[in-house]
């Protein structure tokens, strides 16, 4: 085997593996900074030895077992005082017999574990993109723009805590799952949001390495959980928003909106699959289960996306699916985007009347303003759309935007 | 595992001042549950006195060691298995109480 396919079966195996080694190795030695350490140590073993010995036949359990043991060494290396009974055990336990879903909930366990709500946010996700994805913390700094240094700790004090205050390592109770679970989901939308409007002067205005990686993490929890239908939900939408991402930048680096994109561009595959599991969760509806937010939230991606042309928009289904979404989110974020729908429905007198409502919650927030900007515009009050266009520039952090924003209020007359 | 469970007052917003029959209701089933270790009121942090005998003399002085809007009305010792079921009486308690808790591990 050459070198190249080596290093292909070692990237293939840390994207199908690391998290389930991590989780198999927290559960065996209840400690996520030991599961971690051990973990990149297997990786850093294979990266050495695969090329002489080739690649074992199962390499998930080839890394599980020489992980097991780097954890081993660790342990005694670490607590050279600790009895010999202890050591006895641990020996003991070396390849303990593991059915295949009990290794599957150990993944789960781990999602759950670095989602916890005793933890901030921020720190949420960067223990998943690092234990469950697999990210270096490196990699994981320069996604969200801070210190390497900064990452480092964050990630540190959180297993700290999850050590100290005992946070446990398992799959909550049928009685606290939806809420645990749209906890998970949070972070992987939070996730994806930061891949997909990339904030930050300097940087790329779409980072597809963390859209794909909320993707992959996603895809994961779903096979884990088949029957959940907001996972179902986060899914179709992260895909149909990823769909039409070839077209929504142009080459210029200008946000391209909606009804400004080529259609054509849109990846039909990612469309396709979206739709089959928003056509799933319908199914589901029509059968009475009441849908979550992100179900809503993919089904109204799914009218736009089954649209050939931006004149061939359904939009009182759109209107329709956002008075759904209204009673369970009250956001004003979401009430700004169904006057849009009104906009194209009522006329942009009736959207921009609702708009305004929405001042005390969104004057600090970009898109009310663009969103105020364009519907002044094509109410002809052209000073007006201009001083909003200003104010919409002012706040956006992502450098598509600013460009399109900017265009459009010089295009004022 | 052990956690000191404190219940956290407001001065410019206090808690209301007629829980006291709920909380003892709620400490007879943290009794029957195994989860009580202690629990007590606290008097208002004006009541308080630090001692500081690090240099050559105890130097005493009145009041709390930090002055703040927020401060400790009273303190509970919980053992619970994990955090997931301290949390979950924690919001309990934070009803039970009409004020915020905070829930602290022992090391």
């Amino acid at each position: 085997m050459n070198r190249v396919d080596v290093r292909e079966a070692v990237t293939r195996a840390h994207h199908e593996e690391w998290a389930r080694v991590v989780a198999a190795l927290t559960r065996r030695f209840g400690d996520l900074g030991i599961a971690e350490e051990a973990a990149a140590e297997a990786f850093a073993t294979a990266v050495e030895r695969w090329p002489a010995d080739g690649v074992p036949p199962n390499p998930g359990a080839w890394l599980t077992t020489t992980a097991g043991r780097k954890a081993i060494d660790r342990i005694r290396r670490e607590n050279k005082r600790d009895d010999k009974q202890k050591e006895a055990q641990l020996l003991y336990d070396d390849d303990p017999p593991e059915p295949v879903d009990a290794i599957d909930d150990d993944r789960l366990r781990l999602i759950f574990t670095c989602c916890h709500p005793a933890l901030a946010m921020q720190t949420r996700v960067a223990l998943t993109l690092r234990m469950v994805a697999g990210l270096t913390v490196p990699e994981i700094a320069r996604a969200f723009l801070v210190a390497e240094s900064t990452m480092g700790q964050r990630i540190t004090r959180a297993k700290a805590k999850i050590k100290a205050a005992r946070i446990p390592y398992r799959v909550p109770s049928a009685e606290d799952l939806p809420a645990r679970v749209s906890g998970v989901l949070a972070v992987l939308y939070l996730v994806f949001n930061e891949g997909y409007l990339a904030t930050g002067p300097d940087t790329d205005p779409v980072r597809p390495g963390l859209t794909a990686e909320a993707i992959r993490l996603t895809r994961l929890i779903r096979s884990l959980m088949p029957g959940d239908g907001e996972v179902a939900g986060l899914l179709a939408l992260m895909l149909l928003i990823e769909a039409r991402r070839p077209a929504r930048v142009s080459a210029g680096g200008e946000l391209v909106t909606l009804d400004e994109q080529d259609r054509g561009a849109w990846d039909a595959a990612l469309i396709a699959e979206g739709h089959r599991l928003v056509r799933e969760r319908l199914a589901a509806a029509a059968a009475g289960v009441a849908p979550g937010r992100y179900q809503i939230l993919a089904a109204i991606n799914a009218v736009h996306t089954s649209a050939r042309d931006i004149r061939d928009t359904d939009w009182s289904q759109v209107l329709a699916l956002y008075d759904q979404l209204i009673r369970l989110d009250t956001s004003p974020i979401i009430a700004l985007n169904r006057a849009i729908a009104v906009a194209e429905l009522d006329g942009p007198d009736v959207a921009l009347a609702a708009v305004d409502r929405l001042e005390d919650k969104l004057a600090g927030y970009h898109a009310y303003h663009a969103t105020r900007a364009d519907l002044l515009r094509r109410l002809g009050r052209s000073q007006q759309s201009r001083a909003a266009y200003d104010k919409a520039i002012e706040l956006a952090g992502n450098t598509a935007e600013t460009a399109y924003l900017t265009r459009r209020r010089d295009q004022l007359r | 595992m052990q956690y000191l469970v404190s219940v956290i007052d407001d001065k410019s917003n206090p808690g209301s001042t007629d829980r006291q029959p709920a909380i003892s209701a709620f400490n007879e089933r943290l009794i029957a549950e195994g989860y009580w270790v202690f629990a007590g009121g606290l008097a208002s942090p004006d009541a308080a006195t630090v001692i500081d005998n690090r240099g050559g003399e105890a130097v005493f002085s009145d009041g709390p060691f930090v002055e703040s809007k927020e401060y400790l009305a009273g303190v509970w010792v919980w053992e619970a298995p994990d955090l997931d079921v301290a949390l979950k009486l924690a919001a309990e308690a934070s009803k039970v109480c009409d004020r915020k808790i905070e829930v602290r591990p022992f090391q």
